[in-house]
Order: structure tokens, then C-alpha cells, then sequence
């Protein structure tokens, strides 16, 4: 059957490789795999146990923290503890409770934005008045009274009745679960907005509408039609909201609010390395600059991406 | 003929908005049946109520001999397959990172029309139907030129063997040489399907080609409506003669008279008193502010709502005593062409503007 004698618009360059094309998303791909290759090779370079080791050799005579040098590429502590091993292992709890955060806060807020901008009405003003008003609430102080509340030390259980055991079972305890979900807690709140307000854009286009037509139920619209729209969005604000949860890993952990000690969290050292600041500066500025890194190349990433997926929004110009 | 779809005192208020005030139609089996009018008339409005995109505020919807106003749930999914849309902006109303073939199939797989693994074989079968490659089930709509989207678009509609399909627009958003593709595309399944089409257009001389009866609209009501070569032919209704009078005419050295119309469409939210028209209408009389005029039987199988006309000489003296909207529907003894003409000379004395407008009409009806 002869079609339309309409000619097919050239296919459009796919979009992983304009993203690559994309100096910003270079830099952040660099960065972000680096933090990774160095999660990931760790043992290569030492034994998980090294971490807390306290090297014999590790401090001079005057009970001091040792310079860099050949046998410790950045130098020791103040109780002798080699701070490029601490490093190294830092980054994998950085990159797990950066990415789990992030992913716990993407999860909610999706289908708090998804829901609030398809319903409308009183769903979305209920749902969005919780979103500002956790919006309005600094989030590292609302982090900060959560972390407290994992001190507890309590165990929180689900029970069903009729049943012997709780379906659910979680101890409130300071620890790498613990940490992830209050920061996947405190922010999810910025992508919620995002994505309702795509929701808002994308419902009035007339492929939903069609949907409705064929029988697609709202769920079905929602999550087979939306949710793929709004992807792109997702993925811009996932990379930037990594860039944040380990930002706020660091902060919590600087306070002590993180994983307790001997792990070696980046924010950790940096409180620990303070006292020896004018001595030795390096305990402070090796983990600081690997937070900068990690935060800068999830920035980078995520900013590069928009500017891809989004050619509208010209954030610099 | 018998009857597909009967729509009876249709009402959709937006708030305030009063978008369709009292519409009543009826499409026969395999017919297509043409909604006609401005932009903001209503006519969309009416097609999505039918589907229940919208739910009508009241009135009567009966499809098939069954009242389905206010189905809901597994009834309306059901409705959904003997009813579908053929959206305006093929640009929009395909989910873009859908593949075709997805799009298409979805309908299927939604209804249980067909095992899973069937779809693909099933969506090559309508998609060259509709005059598209099987092969470019896996594409994506971006690359589709828009005439090829408007087939998706219909392919989808047809997914579910549908009985009625409302055809909103089907062709503004597409290229003049397009535009006559997709119409004989429409013509051609109707022929082989026996579909029938509520075809929503403003586009008059594709109405013409297209529909075999149609009606008028004007701000939220049918003012005017009857069989296509009718209603072109000898439009009754002021307004209609003005719409007719507007289409432009692809020959310079032809006499156009123009009816030009004063004045903007008013706002739905707030209707004129009497015959929503009068502002507008170059032969305003004091009833038309006063009292609404109903359709009523103008011959030739055409219904208008003014007060202009013979057949409602007679309301004027009746109406201040019963409600002008009683007298809808009563059939009237067809007019005489004798007396047609004499209606004409009766109303328009002056002749002039509209005689010529019939005139044009006449001769472009026979060109």
C-alpha cells in the first residue's frame, strides 16, 4: 500500500551522545567516576581492617601527626591512622549513603510530585503544604533533630495482628541505615516541586487525554504515560540531589551525628583533624577536598544534563 | 438508517463558562455527521463530553439505543471501544516516547482484545490500514512527518473496532495537500468499516466533502443544521450565511459578496439575551433581544433557530405566552419553493448583501 509521500524527519542524534558532546557532563562523568573506580578499588590498595590500624610508626616523637610521605602518600592522624587508607574507604560510604539517599528521596518525592500534579485539588494543596513546610525547615536542622532521635537506641517494630513476628523491625541506632534515611527524608521536597510542575505541563497534552480515550486507568496514565515524560527530569535531579545528600552525609558526620567512629566518613576526619589545623593542615584539606570533588562532580554531572535534556533552559549564557 | 448515536439537551458549564448550552444531534450508522463553527463554540466540547473526557453537566447521550450519560467504570471502558477520538494536534497527542507500535497496541493490550503475543501481527494489520509501513511500528514519533502522526493517531482509534469516532479536528493542524490525504484516508475506512464520524471542523469545504449532514454552532448551541448540500446551498440562518460567505474562494475573478460580521464573538461566560447571535446579526429585530428562537423545521430536512424565518413567524405571536423552548422538535409541513421565495424577498427586502451570498452559494454548490 503506497504510504505518504510526506519525507521522515532525519532521526535526531541519540541522546547519550549529546550528553557526552557536553563538556559539563564530561567533567562530571570524570569526577564521579573517579569516586567510584576509588570506592570500588580499595582493598586493591589496603585491607578494610587498616582503616582503624593505628600505626606504630604512625606519629613522631612528640606524639605528632606525620607529614606526607612515601609510606603514607597523605600523611597519618592524630592516634597514627594512615588518612589516605581513611580516605579511600570514606568514599565508599560518601558514594552508598550519598546514592541511597538520594534514592530514597527521589522515590518520595516522584510520587508525592506525581500525584499532586495529576490530582489537583486538594490532593495537591495537602501534599504540597507538607512539602513547604518540610521546604521551610533548614534541612540539616531537621536532619540534625532526626539523627538525634536515631540516639535513642529504641527498636521500632510493626506488628500484625495474629502473627508472632513484627513485619517490621528497625533499631533506632546511629549507622549507615540510619543515616541514609534521614537524609532521604529531609530531600526529597525539591524534586516533588519539579515534578509536579511537569506534571501540571505534561497533563494537558493531549496524549493523555488520548489515553483516557483508549481506557488507560489514572494509575496506568500516571506511571506508564507521566512517569517517562518526567524521566528526564528525574535523572538531571538525581545527580544534582546526590551532589547534595553527600554534602549533608559530611555535615551530619562533621557534627557527629554520622556513623560512629572508627568509620571513616569524610565529615569525621575533618572534626577529628581540626584540633591539629595550624600542625597538620593536611588532616583538614584531604577530606575536604574530596568532598568538594564528589559534591562538584555530581553538580557538574547533573547541570551538564540539564543543559542537555532541557534545551529551553539556558542556565548560563 | 438507524440510529447510532443520540445526543438530547447537552449541557457543559465550565463554572460560568456556559462552553455547550442545549445541544441535541443524532448520527446515523456509517454517517458522518459535521459540527461546524468558530473557535470557542463549543463544538470540541461536545465531542468530549460524548467520550467522557469531560462529564457533561446534563442532558442525554444514547449510543447504540443504550443511555450511557452517566456510565462509569468498566461500562465506560467498554463504551470506549465502540467510541473513539481522533485528536486535533498530531504533535501532542502521541506520547512521545511511545513507539508507535506501543502506542497502537496499547489499546489492545488495555481491553484484552488480543493475546500478548498477537499484538505486533494485529498493529501491522492497522497501520497499513491506514497507510503506514508495518515496519514503522518500532519508530517513535518523533520521526514521523505530522500527516503520518494524524495515521497513528487514527490507527489507534480504529485499535478498538470502534462504531462511532469523534474526528475533532482532524486536519487543521496539517498541510493544505495533507489535509485532503488524511480526509480521503477517513473517507475510504468509512467506506470499508462502515465507522461513523462526528467530524468537529471549521474547515467548511472539507465539511462539505466529508459530512453528510451538519450542523451549525454558535456560542455553546446549534443554530442551524440539516443535509451538507443543503445547508451550503440555501444556508437559512444569518450566521451560517456569514460563515458560508467567509470561505475564500481559490478563483480572483470570481464576485465575492462577503457578509462581514461587526463585533466579536461575546464571552461564553456571559450569553446574550434572546438569540445569542443578535448582537452580531445585520437583520436584528426587537424579538431577537428579547426571546430565544428554537430550531425549527426550515424544509430540506433543515432545522435553524431565528426568528427571521417563516417557520417561526408564527412562534413570535405564540412565544410571549409559552416557552419558546417547547416548540423545538415539532415537525413542520415543508415549505413550499414557491414560498421559499417569498420568504426570501420577505426578509431581506433589500436584497442586496444576501441575495448574492445565496448566489455564490448556488454557484459554488454546483461548480
Amino acid at each position: 500500500m503506497p504510504s505518504a509521500v510526506e519525507p521522515i524527519p532525519p532521526t535526531p542524534t541519540p541522546l547519550w551522545r549529546k550528553a557526552l558532546g557536553n563538556s559539563l557532563v564530561r567533567a562530571g562523568i570524570i569526577l564521579v567516576g573517579l569516586l567510584i573506580v576509588f570506592a570500588l578499588l580499595a582493598p586493591v590498595f589496603a585491607p578494610y581492617d587498616r582503616v582503624a590500624y593505628q600505626y606504630p610508626d604512625g606519629l613522631n616523637a612528640d606524639g605528632m601527626p606525620l607529614p606526607p610521605s612515601a609510606s603514607f602518600p597523605l600523611g597519618t592522624d592524630g592516634l597514627g591512622r594512615d588518612v589516605f587508607i581513611r580516605l579511600l574507604y570514606g568514599s565508599r560510604i560518601s558514594l552508598t549513603v550519598g546514592v541511597a539517599a538520594m534514592l530514597a528521596a527521589v522515590a518520595f518525592g516522584v510520587v508525592i510530585g506525581l500525584y499532586a500534579g495529576y490530582y489537583g485539588g486538594w490532593v495537591d494543596v495537602v501534599l504540597m503544604r507538607f512539602t513547604d513546610v518540610m521546604m521551610a525547615i533548614p534541612a540539616l536542622l531537621l536532619a540534625m533533630a532526626l539523627a538525634g532521635l536515631l540516639n535513642v537506641g529504641r527498636t521500632v517494630a510493626v506488628h500484625l495482628p495474629g502473627l508472632p513476628k513484627p513485619i517490621f523491625e528497625f533499631k533506632l541506632e546511629r549507622g549507615l541505615l540510619g543515616i541514609l534515611l534521614v537524609i532521604g527524608v529531609v530531600s526529597w521536597t525539591g524534586i516533588a516541586r519539579v515534578v509536579r510542575g511537569q506534571v501540571l505541563a505534561l497533563k494537558e497534552r493531549a496524549f493523555v487525554e488520548a489515553a483516557r480515550a483508549i481506557g488507560c486507568s489514572n494509575t496506568r496514565i500516571l506511571w506508564r504515560h507521566l512517569l517517562p515524560n518526567v524521566l528526564p527530569a528525574i535523572i538531571v535531579l538525581s545527580a544534582m540531589s546526590t551532589a547534595g545528600t553527600i554534602g549533608l552525609e559530611a555535615g551530619l558526620s562533621y557534627l557527629g551525628l554520622g556513623e560512629p567512629e572508627p568509620a571513616p566518613s569524610w565529615g569525621t576526619m575533618i572534626s577529628e583533624g581540626l584540633p591539629y589545623f595550624t600542625v597538620a593542615p593536611w588532616l583538614v584539606l584531604a577530606p575536604g577536598f574530596a568532598i568538594v570533588l564528589a559534591v562538584l562532580g555530581f553538580n557538574l554531572l547533573g547541570q551538564g544534563l540539564q543543559d542537555v535534556l532541557d534545551p529551553y533552559h539556558k542556565g548560563r549564557t | 438508517m438507524t440510529t447510532l448515536l443520540e445526543v438530547r439537551n447537552l449541557v457543559k458549564h465550565f463554572g460560568k463558562v456556559r462552553a455547550v448550552d442545549d445541544v441535541s444531534f443524532t448520527i446515523g450508522e456509517g454517517e458522518t455527521f459535521a459540527l461546524v463553527g468558530e473557535s470557542g463554540c463549543g463544538k470540541s466540547t461536545t465531542g468530549r463530553c460524548l467520550l467522557h473526557l469531560t462529564p457533561p453537566t446534563s442532558g442525554g447521550i444514547w449510543f447504540e439505543g443504550q443511555d450511557v450519560s452517566y456510565m462509569q467504570g468498566p461500562a465506560l471502558r467498554q463504551l470506549k471501544q465502540r467510541m473513539q477520538i481522533v485528536f486535533q494536534d498530531p504533535f501532542s497527542s502521541l506520547n512521545p516516547r511511545y513507539s508507535v507500535g506501543r502506542t497502537v497496541g496499547e489499546p489492545l493490550l488495555i481491553h484484552g482484545l488480543c493475546p500478548r503475543k498477537d499484538v505486533p501481527k494485529r498493529v501491522g494489520e492497522l497501520l497499513e490500514m491506514v497507510g503506514l509501513r508495518p515496519e514503522y511500528a518500532h519508530r517513535y514519533p518523533h520521526e514521523f512527518s505530522g500527516g503520518q502522526r494524524q495515521r497513528v493517531g487514527i490507527a489507534r482509534a480504529l485499535a478498538l473496532n470502534p462504531r462511532l469516532i469523534v474526528a475533532d479536528e482532524p486536519v487543521s493542524a496539517l498541510d493544505v495537500s495533507v489535509q485532503a490525504q488524511i480526509i480521503n484516508l477517513m473517507v475510504d475506512l468509512q467506506k470499508r468499516l462502515g465507522v461513523a464520524y462526528l467530524f468537529i471542523s471549521h474547515n467548511l469545504p472539507v465539511v462539505r466533502h466529508i459530512a453528510q449532514r451538519t450542523a451549525v454552532m454558535y456560542l455553546g448551541k446549534i443554530v442551524e443544521s440539516g443535509p451538507t448540500a443543503e445547508l451550503f446551498a440555501h444556508p437559512r440562518h444569518p450566521y451560517t450565511q456569514a460563515l458560508l460567505s467567509a470561505v475564500p474562494v481559490p478563483d480572483p475573478t470570481r464576485p465575492r459578496n462577503r457578509i462581514p460580521l461587526t463585533g466579536e464573538v461575546p464571552s461564553p461566560r456571559q450569553i446574550p439575551s434572546g438569540c445569542r447571535f443578535h448582537p452580531r446579526c445585520p437583520h436584528v429585530r426587537e424579538i431577537c433581544r428579547r426571546i430565544e428562537p428554537a430550531l425549527e423545521d426550515q424544509g430540506g430536512g433543515c432545522e435553524a433557530a431565528c426568528w427571521l424565518l417563516e417557520g417561526n413567524e408564527e412562534t413570535i405571536e405564540t412565544s410571549f405566552s409559552r416557552d419558546p423552548k417547547g416548540s423545538a422538535g415539532r415537525s413542520r409541513a415543508p415549505l413550499r419553493v414557491a414560498a421559499k421565495r417569498r420568504l426570501t424577498s420577505r426578509l431581506w427586502p433589500s436584497s442586496g448583501p444576501c441575495r448574492s451570498s445565496r448566489r455564490w452559494c448556488l454557484a459554488s454548490a454546483t461548480a
